[in-house]
């Protein structure tokens, strides 16, 4: 009877054995077992079996992990990436099209990777980063929930003696504006604010002369290193006298260094002590009720174990505590917004952080992914359709050894190698086209050459690409069975070129996509340029109000006119473009005594309306005859739908008590943002100092000519300060820089996104041409005319792009009707842009590919099927 | 420098290589080292250290008839080669040097002792 070793030992015996010695060592033991059984039974041959199993289990015997020889495969790579340059160089054009479309991809990535890593880093230059916070509040007015930035003056002051054990600072600021700087003769404008001292450790400044303690006295001042320099030029600063804004004598305490373009503090040139703004703004210290105006902002810094979250929960009706009975239906509610979301999530609704800036980071983050993607999907269709160039190669390699995994690594060397030269490529054409993005970003980027983490990002994210755009030729090339493609029975089936349509059809949804995008965002902002602004923007200008000029407001503005340089000038407190001051306390006849109201209210001279030229839809204009109009309104009809005026002529509106009677009504005035409907307004005369004067230039001079000679009169009336001036259009213009950056930007992407499509177009399309040759000069021959022939290299692009079409107005149809939602005063996506954005796709598409399908059609017959 | 690696045990193997002469294959080298040096070898070692032995160059193999105890598996027998023959030339020399050199006394007083 013949006895069988236990099975399992044998199967783990064969399994750990170096292939090359089972056979022998197999028979060994097998023979050793068969003679123990005969001499000592089955039993101990058994276990003598699997002892030697056991023992036989060392290394030399055991099988290596891989089984092919571990050999140095230098030689091997090296014959990679040499044959892969000589592929390249033998099909220059193909080569061409595939590295500068990657170039391009790649370096749109850059850029708006550096964008996105600019935007990321925002703020971060702080040392207390995680620990800074604004102190915001909402507040219900007009039954809506706003939020605001600005608040009582007293607020740092009742956080730190409420709750300042969880902070290590709380201080109050003034807003950031430009304050005059004078020493000796000369006479600079810079942008300031004034602080409690904590702010030199808050924002961990650095001081590079003076001392560490400078706003200690009342009367000093900080200069950033930019304005020291500006100021005193080569002098030592530090202990000059400066005379700040005509008004006080302040001393040069420290010079600290600028702080970084991408932080909120960065036009945060001088600072001055907070002691110092409440000893010249007296009136601080004694308001009625230092809670019902918000006019300071609140910073600070949270200890370092407390959580923020939990700290703005706690503080939540530190207002609220402290106001009058009557201003409690504001509903104010404090809260901290950490500096981390000051400058991405800075949109509130209703009391919601809504996002902000962080919208953009993806939609770009997103685009510049999509980009790059086309471009290696240009990589990938025009190296599978080149693939049957090259099944013979791989059918060789194959027959001569190669396993697939060589093939794997050969075509990814390949697309690697093409990788790095377009990366190269495109750094070139991102340092190219950096200032230009700059411009448009509104940025100060550079590439930073010399950090370790850039090239790191960067040779990695080119590994990435390679490997990415590889992946696909790489798999698909490498199955090739050797018998099948050196017999030359190998075809590609219909299913083939299946993926490829896919791809392209994928590049064409992207482009249209990004068409259409960008057609819709100029749309948008085209309207709302087209919007009804109520008054006429040519020749205003805008400049600022002192005490001096103030007082000579009236001989100025006699002295302009006589000189014919201007048609009418006006105090105000705001510019046209903006709103610098809201008010409550009004009241009217059958107002909801529960509605907290607030509205810009405005206090001009009588010229107001003829300066800027507003429309009357009632009533009357101000005027110097009546002696009644000191207290009298004007409204915008916003006002008057809101209030609930029937006829609003006569009617009398209280404020804080005093009775004003409706003048007028004025059409509509676009204030603030084009995008949301105009707010209830109003205007009343007042004598005080204000703000601006608003002055209408005389249209029948130039510009420059009339610029002159205000200046001139401006100089001569006053001597304290510099005069400038910023033209209302110019001011009205920047409202719209967010979206028509967007759209620039949209449209760069697009036109490229779109190059890059058409570049894999061409490039298929000449492939196919080439393969096509014989069966062209056939088709020829029988009488096919180059129509025909165009036809037939043409349809099978031309439906690709039809289907992506469709994919794509789908899409962009429920995306961008949603995007539009985010504005009030919003133009529609109609259907005229999606067939202007399928219609440039098919167009292009057919000077694309009829650029190929021509040149072949045309082609002699004789030619091409001579050739073999 | 050593000119030829050759352990103990790789030694007592491809002597014994030689005395099978041509019938030299794992089995019968197990047992003819057994045999005559009285102690066990286990397969792991012999395998291991034929497999150095023929790495080295020192022996070399080819395979033989199949026995129906080995269930089908040739054997493998193992012949030595010019280079393994040198290697155990030296291995002996060096040897019969060290004995040479070894003064009389010295083995005298050991076995006295």
């Amino acid at each position: 009877m013949k006895h069988y070793p236990p099975k399992f030992f044998l199967r783990f015996f064969r399994w750990y054995c170096h292939p090359e010695m089972v056979p022998h060592i197999e028979g060994d033991i097998m023979e050793l077992y068969a003679e123990r059984v005969r001499k000592s039974g089955k039993r101990t041959a058994d276990l003598k079996f699997i002892v030697d199993v056991i023992l036989l289990c060392r290394p030399g015997i055991i099988r290596p992990v891989t089984l092919e020889r571990n050999v140095n495969q230098y030689a091997m790579v090296k014959s990679y990436f040499k044959v892969g340059w000589r592929n390249m160089l033998r099909s220059k054009g193909y080569s061409a099209i595939n590295i500068s479309g990657l170039a391009i991809g790649m370096a749109v990535a850059l850029l708006i990777g550096l964008w996105v890593f600019d935007e990321l880093m925002f703020n971060r230059h702080f040392k207390n980063y995680d620990r800074i916070v604004q102190v915001m509040q909402h507040q219900t007015f007009n039954g809506q929930i706003g939020t605001q930035v600005s608040n009582p003056a007293v607020m740092a002051e009742e956080i730190r003696n409420v709750y300042g054990s969880d902070f290590k600072h709380v201080l109050q600021s003034s807003w950031n504006f430009s304050h005059i700087l004078t020493y000796g003769e000369k006479i600079f404008a810079h942008e300031g604010s004034y602080f409690e001292p904590g702010v030199i450790d808050m924002l961990s400044l650095n001081i590079v002369q003076g001392t560490k303690d400078g706003l200690k006295e009342m009367n000093s001042i900080m200069l950033s290193e930019s304005v020291a320099k500006a100021c005193f030029g080569d002098e030592d600063p530090i202990n000059k006298m400066l005379r700040l804004d005509n008004e006080v004598d302040v001393k040069v305490t420290a010079v600290y260094e600028d702080m970084p373009e991408n932080t909120n503090f960065r036009d945060l040139k001088i600072i001055m002590p907070w002691t110092l703004y409440l000893s010249q703004n007296p009136w601080v210290q004694k308001m009625r009720d230092p809670w019902d105006s918000n006019f300071t902002q609140t910073f600070a810094e949270v200890n370092e174990n407390a959580d923020i979250e939990t700290v703005s929960k706690r503080i939540k009706d530190v207002k609220l505590n402290r106001q009058a009975e009557e201003d409690r239906r504001y509903k104010a509610v404090v809260f901290l917004h950490p500096m981390s979301k000051w400058h991405l999530y800075s949109d509130f609704k209703e009391g919601v952080n809504t996002g902000g800036q962080i919208d953009n980071v993806w939609l770009f983050s997103i685009t510049g992914i999509f980009v790059l993607l086309l471009a290696c999907i240009n990589f990938m269709n025009l190296s599978t359709a080149r693939s049957e160039k090259r099944s013979k190669e791989v059918g060789i390699r194959k027959s001569i050894g190669s396993v697939r995994s060589q093939l794997v690594i050969q075509f990814f060397s390949e697309s690697i190698l093409i990788a790095f030269m377009a990366f190269v490529l495109a750094i070139g054409l991102g340092f190219l086209a950096l200032p230009a993005f700059n411009s448009v970003a509104g940025k100060h980027m550079e590439i930073p050459w010399s950090s370790p983490l850039f090239w790191l990002i960067g040779v990695g994210f080119t590994l990435v690409t390679g490997i990415f755009a590889g992946i696909y030729p790489a798999l698909f090339l490498s199955s090739f069975q050797p018998v099948k493609v050196l017999k030359g029975s190998f075809k590609q089936g219909r299913m083939a070129s299946l993926p490829r349509q896919v791809l392209v059809t994928v590049q064409f949804t992207i482009s249209i996509i990004l068409i259409i995008g960008t057609i819709v965002v100029y749309k948008q902002v085209e309207y709302a340029q087209g919007r009804p602004m109520g008054y006429t923007v040519d020749g205003l200008i805008t400049t600022g109000v002192n005490p001096e000029r103030h007082k000579h407001f009236e001989a100025i503005r006699n002295e302009l006119k006589t000189q014919n340089a201007i048609v009418e000038m006006t105090e105000s407190g705001s510019p046209i473009t903006d709103v610098w001051n809201t008010n409550g306390g009004f009241d009217w006849e059958g107002k909801d005594p529960n509605l907290a109201v607030d509205f810009p209210n405005n206090g001009v001279t009588p010229e107001y309306g003829k300066t800027i030229g507003w429309q009357i839809a009632e009533g009357r204009d101000f005027s110097r005859d009546f002696a009644t109009d000191s207290s009298a309104f004007i409204l915008n009809e916003s006002a008057v739908r809101f209030i609930g005026l029937k006829d609003p002529i006569g009617k009398v509106i209280k404020w804080n008590g005093d009775d004003y009677t409706v003048i007028g009504v004025v059409k509509d005035i676009l204030v603030q943002s084009p995008y949301m409907p105009v707010r209830p307004a109003m205007w009343h005369l007042t004598d005080e100092s204000e703000n601006v004067f608003i002055i209408k230039l005389n249209p029948n001079l130039n510009a420059q000519e009339s610029m002159a000679k205000v200046e001139a009169v401006f100089r001569r009336f006053d001597t304290t300060s510099p005069f400038s001036a910023t033209f209302v259009d110019e001011d009205f213009a920047s409202k719209f820089g967010n979206e028509k950056r967007i759209g620039t930007l949209a449209a760069f992407f697009a036109v490229l996104a779109v190059f890059i499509s058409c570049l894999g177009l061409f490039g298929l399309a000449s492939f196919v041409a080439e393969q096509r040759t014989k069966e062209i000069g056939i088709r020829k021959v029988m009488g096919a005319s180059v129509q025909n022939l165009w036809q037939l290299l043409s349809k099978d692009f031309v439906i690709l792009v039809v289907i992506s079409s469709v994919v794509a107005i789908l899409f962009s149809y429920f995306f961008f009707t949603h995007w539009l939602e985010s504005y009030d005063y919003r133009t529609s996506v109609s259907w005229w842009i999606f067939a202007l954005a399928a219609g440039g796709a098919l167009v292009i598409t057919l000077i694309t590919v009829s650029f190929q399908a021509i040149k072949a059609a045309t082609n002699n017959p004789i030619k091409s099927l001579r050739s073999e | 420098m050593k000119k030829y690696q050759l352990g103990e045990f790789e030694e007592i193997v491809i002597l014994t290589v030689g005395v099978l002469y041509k019938d030299a294959y794992g089995v019968s080298i197990k047992k003819e080292i057994e045999e005559r040096l009285s102690r066990n070898v286990s397969m792991g070692a012999l395998h291991t250290a034929l497999k150095r032995l023929e790495s080295k160059g020192y022996i070399k193999s080819f395979d033989g008839e199949i026995t129906e105890d080995r269930a089908g598996r040739p054997r493998k027998y193992f012949q030595i080669t010019a280079l393994g023959k040198k290697a155990m030339e030296y291995s002996r020399s060096t040897r019969d040097d060290l004995w040479k050199s070894i003064p009389k006394v010295a083995l005298d007083v050991k076995m006295v002792g």
